[in-house]
């Protein structure tokens, strides 16, 4: 097979990422919006927010070092390159050996030093809280998303999301009880990962009890925008890992340009309902204390773990 | 008239509030506080003022609340070098209003440690004095640089975060110093101030008609209990009181107020923990309430109904069937909403055991009001000193003594549910007659008082007229006064993230103390 229809597949498939993932943002607040009793703002609001951003002169603190300056610019990258690597539409993609799925944690992870310490250069309060935080939100979040993932790996018997996603996809339809649990770890740590309630409000004026928000008090205009975006790809990567390793059904293999439809049919489904689900989750919850997120990440691990003490089990 | 149960011989004014005054002098102020103290007496406000152009010096007050009533102690200072024995001793509360007393007419607290500034930033200079009657009101000074030690607070690991007066919400502005190690709260320090614009000198330049507008303006959220207190004052200091209906009404208004100001208030404590559904459901019903106060009184937030006399505007019988309705159909989805609020997890996990005053602390600090009421401390002007129309209405007291979010909570869902009930009763038995009797303007010299129990406590209004109608010196007493300091003590061993919701769950009023 000739690499120019996959590579073409990466293309697509990288752009739609870019292009779409704020659309999947709107959609999870016009869904909040209608379960609150609201009129729901356009979905398309966040694009105009972006625009506008991207029309504003920044503001930038005078004591800010230039990797205040690049910080968003490799957030963006950081994101980008994990939407790139994560099988959205199809399988197989050439950038999929750039990363398994524990580089893929590490590009999440790195990302969150650079906003750390982009949030801790300006030196105002605020940003130093906000890091902390996301520190002591993060070094909990990632050993729980390990593990999760370890539990599709070990079904499949690799790390690369290719095998792993072929696998479960092409299989006669089974229960995997081990997957259940990593599942709801999954969710777990999709919602710390991203800013959401309970553990974060991405919505919140009171700067005291910022988590993400914290962090990028001092951005504005196009800084603002692309960090504004990378959350939203982060959001959009996170999705679509847990259709990767749970819901893979629809996928097309790279190339295969007749599936494509489905792929993309299949994965506005996807999204719509699990933009919809997130947009119920925190409609029912209250944000937590700040100290019950070491609980509740644990508990993410602790399902991960049983995940996989499950599948040895089974597997015997 | 003296009365007996008072520390000192005092004469009772006129008018509808139980009020007692007596002249006391400086050497004798703490001996009464302390006779008032050991007699179970709060502090309600302290101010100054200016006395020279009646041919004396300056003068100090000092209201104190007492079983029978409220004491008002006037103590006429030197005209040079006035001073007098600081209180806060007794009364921790007196402690900022001493130094806003300084701050504006310039009388001086004696054995007060803290003698620090507190309504003066930078607009006028210290030692010029705002409210001395030698002060031209249109002058203007060069801002000068804002200094303001706070307690520092030191120690491994210990550093400062200081919020606002700009915030990043719309709320209003005011100060708070943190001394945090992580995220606990070690101390809180506020500094308020910065909505001064010098209201108390407004009033001095205005006639008692034109004074019923601004003070509704005080804060803006209790626009009702001001303008009645007002109202009060002004007619205790004519002799006169408001006709039966006029009454009625301004009682319909306190607690159409009141609902409304805790349906806002239970939707921010439940946006404050993030449950935004609580916050529009809440805000939902506010609005509804607030279009339902505009069409039967002209006004959404009720302002410039309540007028000495009476009330500027009759209830029509629709308009009263139309509130009635309003009640029949908020409140079953209020007793729906605190069914939802109580039993989440996540929300009573927020709300208990944070931002605790305990009783003790309450007793001892002068916590007032609403939140005073969730801190075991039982007192409503409404049942202790129940004026017209709540003489006759047998108010029942919400009262919790947990002291944390969820008490005052509870205790504003309480008093929701009461109000709808005073409301209901008033509105069915509505007396008929005139609404506003002609007041003759009194002469100068006379004193009123106005006490009220707004939604979040007790509205002080303490005037003393001058020649032709005018006043001479009126000061208006928000209970925010007595709670901004409890603030600082509920936030203690809290986090930093439960601020904003222990701040919310208190939401006083910073324009009311500014002024």
């Amino acid at each position: 097979m000739s690499q120019a229809p996959a590579i073409a597949f990466q293309a697509v498939q990288s752009v739609l990422v870019v292009l779409a993932a704020p659309l999947v943002l709107g959609w999870v607040n016009q869904c909040r919006a209608w379960l609150q009793n609201r009129s729901a703002p356009s979905i398309l609001l966040p694009y105009y927010t972006l625009a506008k951003l991207f029309h504003k002169d920044a503001v930038i603190a005078e004591h800010a070092s230039p990797l205040f300056r690049l910080t968003p610019y490799i957030l963006f990258g950081c994101m980008w390159l994990a939407a790139g690597v994560v099988p959205v539409l199809a399988t197989s993609l050439p950038f999929a050996p750039a990363a398994d799925i524990i580089a893929l944690v590490a590009v999440f992870a790195l990302a969150r030093v650079f906003a750390s310490l982009a949030a801790m250069d300006i030196g105002t309060s605020f940003g130093g809280l906000g890091a902390r935080r996301e520190m002591l939100i993060g070094f909990l979040a990632e050993p729980a998303m390990l593990m999760t993932l370890f539990t599709a790996a070990f079904i499949s018997g690799s790390t690369s999301f290719t095998t792993i996603v072929a696998t479960l996809a092409h299989r006669e339809l089974a229960i995997y009880p081990s997957l259940a649990f990593a599942a709801v770890a999954f969710l777990m740590v999709l919602l710390a990962e991203n800013a959401r309630i309970p553990v974060d409000n991405p919505t919140t004026h009171l700067e005291l009890t910022m988590v993400h928000e914290a962090m990028i008090l001092e951005y504005s205009a196009r800084h603002l925008a692309l960090v504004e975006w990378a959350a939203a790809i982060k959001l959009f990567a996170y999705m679509t890992i847990g259709f990767a390793l749970f819901a893979p059904w629809g996928i097309a293999e790279a190339g295969d340009w007749a599936a494509l439809p489905l792929a993309l049919a299949a994965l506005a489904v996807k999204l719509a309902l699990a933009g919809a689900g997130l947009a119920l989750i925190e409609t029912v919850s209250a944000k937590f204390r700040i100290f019950r997120a070491p609980e509740f990440l644990s508990t993410a691990f602790l399902l991960a773990v049983l995940g996989m003490l499950i599948h040895f089990l089974l597997q015997g | 008239m003296p009365a007996t149960g008072l520390p000192i011989a005092a004469d009772r004014l006129p008018g509808a509030a139980p009020a007692f005054l007596a002249a006391v002098e400086p050497a004798r102020l703490r001996e009464a506080c302390e006779q008032a103290r050991a007699r179970g007496a709060r502090l309600v406000a302290l101010w100054g003022s200016d006395e020279t152009v009646r041919g004396a010096g300056f003068a100090l007050h000092v209201a104190l609340a007492s079983s029978e009533g409220l004491l008002w102690l006037a103590v006429p200072l030197a005209r040079e070098h006035p001073r007098y024995p600081g209180i806060a001793d007794l009364f921790p509360a007196a402690n900022r209003k001493q130094r806003a007393a300084y701050d504006l007419v310039g009388i001086h607290a004696d054995e007060n440690p803290d003698h620090r500034k507190w309504l003066r930033h930078g607009a006028w200079p210290g030692g010029t004095f705002p409210l001395r009657k030698d002060f031209d009101p249109a002058r203007r000074f060069p801002l000068a640089e804002d200094r303001y030690p706070f307690v520092r607070v030191e120690g491994e690991g210990v550093h400062e975060i200081p919020v606002g007066p700009v915030h990043a919400g719309t709320i209003e502005p005011g100060h708070f110093r943190f001394s945090i190690v992580g995220e606990k709260i070690l101390r809180l320090e506020e500094r308020l101030g910065y909505k001064h614009k010098g209201i108390e000198k407004r009033f001095e330049s205005m006639t008692l008609d034109e004074g019923a507008r601004l003070a509704g303006r005080v804060s803006g959220d209790s626009t009702v209990a001001f303008a009645w207190a007002y109202a009060m004052a002004v007619e205790s200091a004519c002799d006169a009181a408001p006709p039966p209906r006029a009454a009625a009404l301004r009682g319909c208004l306190l607690e159409l107020e009141r609902i409304a100001n805790h349906l806002g208030d239970l939707g921010y404590l439940g946006n404050d923990v993030a449950l935004a559904f609580g916050f529009f459901q809440f805000w939902r019903l506010k609005e509804d309430l607030l279009r339902v106060n505009a069409r039967a009184f002209g006004h959404r937030y009720l302002m410039d109904t309540v007028v000495p006399g009476g009330v500027a505007r009759d209830l029509s019988t629709g308009a009263a069937a139309e509130i009635l309705t309003a009640l029949d159909r908020i409140e079953p989805e209020v007793r729906r909403l605190r069914a939802i609020y109580d039993e989440h997890a996540g929300v009573q996990d927020r709300f208990m055991t944070t931002g605790e005053v305990t009783p003790a602390l309450a007793a001892k600090l002068g916590l007032t009001g609403l939140a005073g009421r969730a801190s075991g401390l039982r007192r409503d002007l409404r049942v202790d000193h129940p004026v017209a129309p709540y003489d006759t209405l047998g108010v029942r007291l919400a009262a919790a003594d947990a002291g944390d979010v969820a008490a005052r909570a509870a205790v504003r869902f309480e008093e929701l549910f009461e109000s709808a009930r005073l409301l209901r009763l008033l509105l069915r038995g509505l007396p008929d007659g005139p609404t506003r009797v002609p007041l003759a303007p009194p002469a100068a010299g006379r004193r009123g008082i106005g006490w009220v129990e707004g939604w979040r406590g007790e509205v002080l209004i303490a005037l003393d007229t001058a020649a032709e109608g005018r006043i001479h010196r009126l000061h208006p007493h928000d209970p925010s006064w007595q709670n901004w300091p409890l603030l600082e003590r509920a936030v203690l061993g809290n986090i930093v993230p439960d601020f904003p919701l222990i701040n919310k769950s208190f939401n006083l009023s910073y324009a009311g103390q500014d002024l």
